[in-house]
């Protein structure tokens, strides 16, 4: 890590993804491998305090070695010697004396102290030209990591037990991460990587802090306890703020929280357009806290329960029984209005952090969602039980996601009825007229969206990762994630694909992802005849306004002027003047995230 | 008191993983402090397996062992027989 420099009034520029503003002390979370705080310490108390803590992580990582020696068993006992190699790596001067020095020079956390230790370790081991030699760094490297494990099971400033409102400066952060935090304490989220649809973004817009993304270096600019303005508006943070930009971010905050409020006391009112046309308006939760909120936002139902949340809170799989009290609680509050539960969409970027999935080159196009479950059975079987046994207690409806073709919706629906088969043998009440649906988000599935069609009650485009395959584009690659494009002429046709063969079948069809909740966007879709819209809440009440200053002929009018143009850009400036003329403070308050509408 | 040898790495693998924490040990019996030194290259702590390691000595190598302390002597005698068993390895 470089040394970060003391900034004054510095402002980076990155991807805004969940709006508000707040101004707050920065919290840096080193994600690489094992999670590291960097961190000064105060005065000679607290140095004192650290190294002890220190020599006690040291202690007990000298008897884990000890009793893990203990337990080895007869056959394997000759290679015993490498745990005495790891006994005297923790002993080594150049491990212990050399990161207390540090912890006592610099000042810094036992951690920081730590990795400086190794990486002076390492540069030596580098340099030795006999492999068997320069090999050994691995035992080093295990030792270090049992170290900071042992620190951290200790220390009083993990992920997990951050007591004060800080703002979470991270390179990146994983389910597993955010969910390890206590959301309480988190005023917002800056990343150096990720896109608007990366997890961060996603976590919080649940949480309804600010984030910014992209910001490709932030890590190495700002320190543990700087203060921090986070613009979700704008996408813009500023390092070491002087006071008449904290002044004048104190007003731009109150401005957005007065007129939110206003247009927060109209999301009741139905989304009809001026010629009366009506579109459903239903929110996309994460978890069960947030179905309230949904409520109060003006969401008419659950468009998409993501449910990975369960899975990747605890570091095992949950029960059935967890997973129907979950689900019958949501079909419960929402009830009279609907739930669309997604089944398990692991993989991609969210990683089981205790499942021995072994490490992916690409993840995105491996081993995730449907066809993880289809390989998992057991897993998929008892989410499917819970969902099925909840659907007795409200309107829900069951959704695969991620199918690419017609054998594995057969094989997903196959399942789902031995499990409704064995429901019945054993007398348990379901719902026996249960909506199936799946999920449009590979291209393939939109090829043959006419063969699905038959198969099923209804259609969800998910345009996040829709978009990502079909453009080629990995949406957490910071490097490319400015190509990321839903105004791509090519998107617009699929999604126009996937509606026409909808209503060829008579089924219904909603779209859930971020397009959904943009402003830019809504018209478009208006036109294509999607007819429910599922986005995060916090963007409801501003669309269902949006939506009742439209009207249907005048969009349908404008997409087939829009399918006349050929590049994203045509499309974007054609939209971009449209939306303005009819929804004027999105543009001149910034209201809406700055898009990169703006940047072209 | 301080005392001085001269060692020849014998075994095959040199001072890899095994040997330095044989070297380790043995040092540990002991209240003298030892330290190697390796031509063109900083003296180095005898009681760490890492500074051992770093020091790179394949087959062939020679070093210079230094002990300071009451029981020096019989330590690098010791010493320097565990280097010309190779260790205690085969080859």
């Amino acid at each position: 890590m470089t040394d970060p420099a003391i900034t004054e009034n510095t402002t980076l520029k990155g991807i805004a993804v969940s709006p508000g503003i707040i101004i707050g002390r920065a919290r840096l979370v080193d994600r690489s491998k094992q999670r590291i705080i960097y961190q000064y310490l105060l005065n000679g108390k607290e140095v004192k305090k650290e190294v002890k803590r220190f020599k006690e992580a040291l202690k007990l990582t000298k008897k884990q070695i000890i009793d893990l020696k203990n337990r080895m068993s007869d056959q394997i006992k000759e290679h015993s010697f490498i745990l005495d190699a790891h006994q005297m790596i923790v002993d080594d001067s150049m491990v212990s004396d050399a990161t207390i020095n540090t912890i006592l020079k610099e000042k810094i956390n036992a951690e920081w102290a730590l990795k400086r230790s190794i990486q002076g370790i390492r540069q030596l081991f580098d340099e030795i030209d006999y492999e068997y030699i320069r090999g050994r760094i691995s035992d080093v490297e295990n030792v270090a990591e049992r170290i900071l494990r042992n620190l951290a099971g200790k220390e009083q400033d993990s992920l997990s037990k951050i007591n004060e409102r800080v703002i979470i400066v991270a390179h990146d952060l994983s389910p597993a991460d955010t969910s390890e935090l206590n959301t309480a304490m988190v005023m917002g989220f800056i990343t150096d990587v990720g896109g608007k649809t990366s997890h961060t973004a996603i976590m919080a817009q649940a949480l309804k802090i600010p984030a910014v993304v992209g910001l490709e270096s932030v890590t190495t600019h700002v320190q543990d306890g700087n203060l921090l303005i986070v613009d979700g508006y704008k996408g813009e943070i500023i390092i070491g703020p002087d006071d008449d930009t904290i002044m004048a971010y104190q007003e731009k905050q109150a401005y957005y929280d007065r007129y939110i409020s206003s247009i927060l006391r109209l999301s009741h009112l139905p989304a009809e357009t001026v010629d009366g046309y009506r579109v459903s308006v239903k929110a996309n939760i994460e978890f069960l806290e947030e179905v309230v909120a949904a409520k109060d936002h003006g969401a008419e139902g659950i468009g998409l329960y993501r449910t990975e949340y369960l899975y990747l809170r605890s570091k095992k799989i949950p029960s059935e029984e967890e997973l129907f009290e979950d689900y019958r609680q949501v079909a419960e509050i929402i009830s009279p209005d609907q739930v669309t539960i997604r089944t398990l969409d692991l993989g991609g970027d969210k990683f089981l952090s205790a499942q021995d999935l072994t490490v992916e080159i690409n993840p995105s196009l491996g081993l995730r969602a449907i066809r993880f479950c289809l390989k998992e059975p057991k897993i998929f079987k008892s989410q499917l039980r819970a969902i099925l046994r909840a659907s007795a207690y409200g309107q829900i409806r069951v959704m695969f996601p991620m199918i690419s073709g017609l054998q594995e919706l057969l094989e997903a629906k196959n399942i789902l009825h031995e499990v409704m088969n064995d429901l019945e043998k054993e007398n348990i009440e379901y719902d026996h007229s249960i909506k199936v649906g799946v999920m449009i988000e590979v291209p393939s599935a939109v090829s043959v969206a006419d063969i699905l069609a038959k198969h099923v009650d209804f259609f969800s485009i998910g345009t996040n990762d829709l978009i990502q395959y079909a453009l080629a584009i990995d949406r957490v690659n910071e490097h490319v994630a400015y190509m990321y494009e839903p105004y791509h002429p090519a998107v617009i046709r699929m999604i126009m694909q996937v509606v026409k063969a909808a209503k060829d079948s008579g089924i219904e069809v909603s779209l859930c992802g971020e397009m959904a909740g943009d402003p830019f966007c809504t018209a478009l879709l208006l036109g294509i005849g999607i007819d429910e819209l599922s986005m995060n809440s916090g963007g409801i009440p501003l669309l269902k306004k949006l939506i009742r200053s439209l009207s249907k002929k005048e969009s349908e009018k404008d997409l087939k002027a829009i399918l006349k143009l050929s590049t994203s850009d045509e499309v974007k400036k054609f939209i971009s003047e449209k939306t303005e003329t009819l929804v004027p403070e999105i543009q001149e308050k910034g209201l809406y995230m700055d898009r990169s509408l703006y940047n072209s | 008191m301080e005392q001085t040898k001269n060692l020849k790495i014998k075994n095959d693998l040199g001072l890899h993983g095994r040997a330095a924490a044989k070297i380790v040990e043995l040092t540990k019996q002991y209240k003298s402090k030892l330290y190697f030194k390796k031509d063109g290259h900083e003296e180095v702590d005898g009681s760490s397996i890492l500074s051992i390691l770093t020091l790179a000595c394949p087959r062939g190598t020679e070093i210079q062992a230094r002990a300071i302390g009451e029981d020096s002597e019989e330590l690098l005698d010791k010493l320097s027989l565990l280097f010309e068993k190779r260790f205690g390895e085969r080859k």
